[in-house]
């Protein structure tokens, strides 16, 4: 280092200096974690506050009370959109501290796995949930 | 793992509320992602079961163990909440500096203790 050297001395006349480097990290990859990251959270901000001003204004949680809320269209569009939005939060922060803390390759997919299925499967039921009490009549 | 030296950890670095701003944001991540999705689908799959389910989830939670459970993964949202915005002014490059990011630090873990607050007080008043 230090020596001036052209690109082409550097790297041979093939492709960018960027496509030389490019995935040879320890991560791979990370860009579109990190941006659906910030994504589903400002969805989270909204979607998880509409939960909680929701139940705030709640008269009361009786069954009755919850399910009539709970049937109309637009708490059930919400908390819809909140079952994946949250769930698929959770998934990339989890993912981050498996990363951080499981230190081999095969620890870290034994860890993800199953994360990956409950996390999926959360939220299918709570979709169906939604679904059933917005579409299941009395 | 390759046997080679380690980084210094946790216990040679001294405190501050950066520090504690950070692994909040984790702890209450990984607690409500661990302990607050269970719960809020079990809430909503027991309103989709009908009464008899809902009474066998309102008496759980309602109890006051389950009430600490409540108020803590309200806290835990508040908490998230908070210094989540605070990384987002962070992710635009901004409060690195010493005085600034210790200010909001303080402030974020502030913020989620008042709102969880604010909420529980609206919920009993409202």
């Amino acid at each position: 280092m230090g020596q001036k050297t052209t690109l082409e001395e550097r790297y041979g006349n093939k492709g960018t200096a960027l496509g030389h480097v490019r995935g040879l990290g320890a991560s791979k990859g990370g860009t579109h974690h990190w941006l659906m990251q910030r994504f589903t959270a400002v969805g989270n901000l909204l979607l998880v506050g509409f939960l909680m001003v929701s139940l705030v204004l709640l008269p009361n949680y009786s069954w009755a009370t919850v399910h009539n809320w709970l049937s109309h269209p637009v708490p059930a569009t919400a908390l819809a959109l909140m079952m994946v939005n949250t769930f698929y939060h959770a998934r990339l922060g989890l993912q981050v501290v498996i990363e951080d803390y499981a230190d081999t390759p095969g620890n870290k997919l034994a860890l993800m796995l199953p994360v990956a299925v409950l996390l999926v499967g959360g939220a299918a039921f709570g979709l169906v949930s939604i679904a059933r009490i917005a579409l299941g009549g009395e | 793992m390759a046997d080679r030296p380690l980084s210094p950890h946790l216990q040679i670095w001294r405190w501050g509320p950066h520090m504690a701003v950070s692994i909040l944001h984790r702890a209450t991540g990984d607690g409500m992602a661990l302990v607050g999705l269970p719960i809020l689908i079990w809430w909503l799959g027991s309103i989709a079961s009908g009464p008899d389910a809902y009474a066998t989830f309102a008496s759980i939670m309602g109890s006051p163990l389950g009430m600490v459970v409540l108020v803590l993964l309200s806290w835990a949202f508040f908490n998230h909440m908070s210094s989540g915005i605070r990384h987002f002014v962070l992710d635009i490059g901004g409060g690195y500096e010493i005085d600034t990011n210790k200010r909001w630090s303080i402030g974020s873990i502030s913020s989620g203790i008042i709102l969880t607050a604010l909420f529980w007080a609206a919920i009993v008043l409202i």
